[in-house]
């Protein structure tokens, strides 16, 4: 990964101070260097970042960190503290009319997401609540945008509005809130079509087609990866609008998310959810805490443990930590545990999510490379049973046999039965680690 | 002469007017909150000090230029201040000017399409979503329509919903055949079928789009480098060109992207979409930088012909029109 987390940045500074015993204001001031530089290489709007500073280095130097025997932590709970609170509670709430059809607005620049999030709005509604939505396609600009809502609708059996591209969104509007009526849906989902908030025609249409089908919300769909710019954009979408939530569209992929913060600092508006993949299910509830360790990149643990939580085993996971603890972990055990890892998601994915994990000593030798995982259980799976409970007994001439069964050389054996041993040792010093602080429920990673 | 008056020069002598103008009417919003924040800088401060580099940085941040190159531009002009005892602000202006130049420019010819002069040119387009990859592609399009070339598009984005017909809408505007599968075709194939068409038809450009991906689905970069080594495979030296497309409001994530899909792809330069806004496009700066590929186009509003070939002078020039006329 390109960057390096708050978390790693501020121990190295703190190296620099080490053995001083405690530190004083000018060091405070080297950390919050720092602070600013990680907000900033996570997008976060530089005027932002300026008052956030200010207000983390007035706490930091208060007493609260200089007295600390840990001053570097403290800080980076301090800035995870403020920068949690910053962006608000949970609220993935959406609104309902008392005078159904509910109707919801989504806007926003061209390409965030809007038409996808439609769908998948659509699809929450319908599954979590359910609601019967109907999409309505306003999109008359882009080619083809109302052949894409179809598709969407058509993916997820729901009804599409649509009247072509020769009517304007405003008609297009008005008409599907009365389908909308006469049909019985409990909510109507515009999809707008993507324009530039500095557009007057195309913004002055959208406050047309707001008056006329007076949305009980107006989702602004931003792209998670938006620069400094993301402020100006929500700025002026809110002004122009009045929007009721954000939705952070692409945040499956490897950006920091700092619009996040900015947007919500500079606009005080909630950020409602966000997206996670192309499938039509993948729209989660914002998690304001989750975000701030994202933007400090600190990884994701949470997102992590609520993945391993709806794929893992529980009891099977328990049976390992107790393995875990007398380390009397086996590759059996190991091979169970990689099928588990494996459901979670693409490797180097849930690799990512784990804070620090490129630094760690013994996950920097594990491949992420799939292929190499189909070698390791072929190697695994020539072992005899007693071999895998006991890989003290793999002498020279069990390894030949074991790498004449599974196809690989000796070496590749004598690598993974090296691997396995250090990841015991690993295991081992992270069991006794995880004991401290518990996370929620006493989960402990099952590969670990 | 100062280094403004020189493009000012070369604009006016070349008779490019009339690009110029697009261009700078389409940097309107940039230039106009960039310019005139180093201008409000420049007349603020009456000493070259801390604080003005300070501010400084703050205003490339502003553009997404990137910290890390923010921090390079700032030592290299604090160097320059130094060495030329520079107290008066006005006095560094052309040497900010002429540092963000130099970085955009280096060689002359790199930022143009590498076309070839006999046999097919393939281009490839990648990139994340929602950047405008096959937008791109039909304004790309019409472009060598009218320069007389036979174009035909592939529709290799087999992945979202309704991306096939998006890119037979703009065939049928700028003129050119499209070859296409279905929603949910290997998209490898797709190419490897418009390659054989291209062939037999006798085009001269092949112009291959693809579905967005984000640079950490390793499934899907794997994916892309096999519709490459399938490129490669079926006419030698091709891909000729491999062009990333990027957001001009991406922040410093196309950093990461430019990285990732250069290692799988090899790509040979960037369009920069989406210029019309108030973006700053300032990453690409920071990609030129640390990286070192060139920029060939720029998109600068939704019409067909609203694709500009990329020009560093021009750039520059558009950024900075507003503080020369003073």
């Amino acid at each position: 990964m390109a960057f390096e987390g708050l978390a790693d940045r501020l121990q190295n500074t703190l190296q620099k101070i080490r053995g001083k015993g405690k530190v004083n204001e000018a060091d405070v001031k080297e950390m919050m260097r720092e602070v600013r530089l990680a907000l900033l290489e996570a997008d976060v709007n530089f005027k932002v970042v300026k008052d956030f500073v200010k207000k983390v280095s007035e706490r930091a130097v208060g007493q609260e960190v200089l007295k600390s025997l840990t001053p570097g932590q403290q800080v980076v709970k301090v800035v995870n503290d403020e920068l949690t609170t910053l962006m608000g509670g949970e609220q993935s709430k959406i609104a309902v009319s008392n005078r159904p059809p509910t109707v919801i607005m989504m806007v926003g620049l061209q390409g965030a997401g809007k038409t996808t999030t439609t769908g998948k709005l659509a699809n929450h509604l319908r599954k979590k609540q359910n609601r019967k939505p109907l999409l309505a396609a306003a999109d008359i600009y882009r080619p083809a945008a109302i052949k894409q809502l179809e598709t969407v609708g058509k993916q997820l059996d729901l009804p599409v509005f649509q009247m072509g591209d020769q009517v304007s969104p405003v008609k297009i509007a008005e008409s599907a809130i009365a389908k909308a009526k006469e049909d019985h849906h409990d909510y109507v989902i515009i999809d707008t079509a993507g324009r530039l908030h500095i557009d007057e025609t195309l913004m002055d249409e959208l406050k047309q087609v707001k008056e006329i089908s007076k949305p009980d919300e107006i989702f602004l769909v931003v792209d998670a990866m938006t620069g400094q710019d993301a402020v100006n954009v929500a700025e002026s979408f809110n002004e122009a609008l009045g929007i009721t939530g954000v939705v952070l569209t692409k945040l499956d992929g490897d950006t920091r998310g700092g619009a996040a913060l900015s947007i919500k600092a500079v606009t005080g508006l909630p950020i409602k959810f966000v997206g996670l993949g192309e499938k039509m299910d993948a729209l989660e509830p914002f998690h304001p805490d989750r975000m701030a360790s994202r933007i400090l990149g600190m990884g994701d643990m949470l997102t992590l443990i609520e993945k391993a939580q709806t794929s893992v085993d529980e009891e099977k996971a328990r049976d390992l930590q107790k393995k875990m603890r007398d380390m009397s972990f086996t590759f059996d055990d190991f091979l169970d545990q990689m099928g588990q890892v494996r459901n979670l998601g693409p490797l180097d994915e849930v690799l990512g999510m784990l804070p620090g994990a490129n630094k760690m000593k013994g996950l920097k030798n594990v491949q992420i490379d799939e292929k190499q995982i189909g070698h390791v259980e072929a190697i695994i799976r020539s072992m005899t049973l007693s071999e895998r409970e006991q890989p003290d007994i793999i002498n020279a001439s069990r390894k030949r046999r074991i790498a004449k069964g599974s196809g690989r050389t000796v070496q590749e054996v004598n690598r993974l039965i090296k691997q396995f041993e250090d990841m015991k040792k690993m295991m081992k010093q992270m069991s006794g680690m995880m004991n401290g602080k518990k996370k929620k429920g006493g989960f402990k990673f099952p590969f670990m | 002469m100062s280094f403004l008056k020189r493009l000012k020069e070369k604009f006016s002598t070349q008779q490019s007017e009339e690009s110029s103008e697009k261009f700078k009417s389409g940097l309107e919003k940039t230039r106009n909150s960039f310019s005139f924040k180093v201008n409000d800088l420049l007349k603020r401060f009456r000493k070259v000090d801390e604080e003005f580099f300070e501010e400084l940085e703050e205003i490339l941040i502003g553009a997404d230029v990137g910290v890390h190159t923010v921090l390079d531009i700032i030592d290299q002009l604090k160097d320059v201040a130094r060495t030329k005892n520079i107290q008066n602000p006005m006095e560094l202006r052309s040497a900010i000017t002429e540092k963000l130049a130099e970085m955009l420019q280096k060689e002359e010819s790199d930022n143009k399409l590498n076309l070839q002069t006999d046999g097919m040119t393939v281009i490839l387009f990648v990139g994340v979503n929602g950047v405008g990859k096959t937008t791109t592609i039909g304004k790309l399009a019409h472009q060598l329509k009218t320069d007389g070339k036979k174009v035909i598009l592939a529709a290799g984005d087999t992945f979202r919903a309704g991306a096939i017909d998006q890119l037979e809408v703009w065939g049928e505007r700028a003129g050119v055949d499209v070859i296409k599968h279905h929603e949910g075709a290997d998209p490898a194939a797709v190419i490897y079928d418009s390659i054989q068409a291209a062939k037999s038809r006798k085009a001269d450009v092949l112009l291959c789009d693809t579905a967005g991906r984000l640079q950490n689905k390793v499934n899907l970069m794997n994916e892309l480098s096999k519709v490459k080594r399938v490129i490669e495979r079926e006419i030698p030296g091709a891909p000729h060109e491999v062009l990333l497309v990027v957001d001009a409001t991406t922040g410093q994530n196309a950093m990461n992207q430019a990285k990732t899909f250069g290692q799988s792809t090899d790509v040979t330069g960037l369009v920069l979409t989406k210029l019309d806004g108030t973006a700053k496009g300032g990453i690409v700066l920071a990609i030129r930088h640390e990286l070192d590929i060139p920029v060939k186009f720029v998109g600068l509003g939704e019409k067909i012909d609203d694709l500009q070939e990329f020009d560093a002078d021009q750039f520059v020039y558009g950024l900075f029109a507003g503080t020369e006329e003073e």
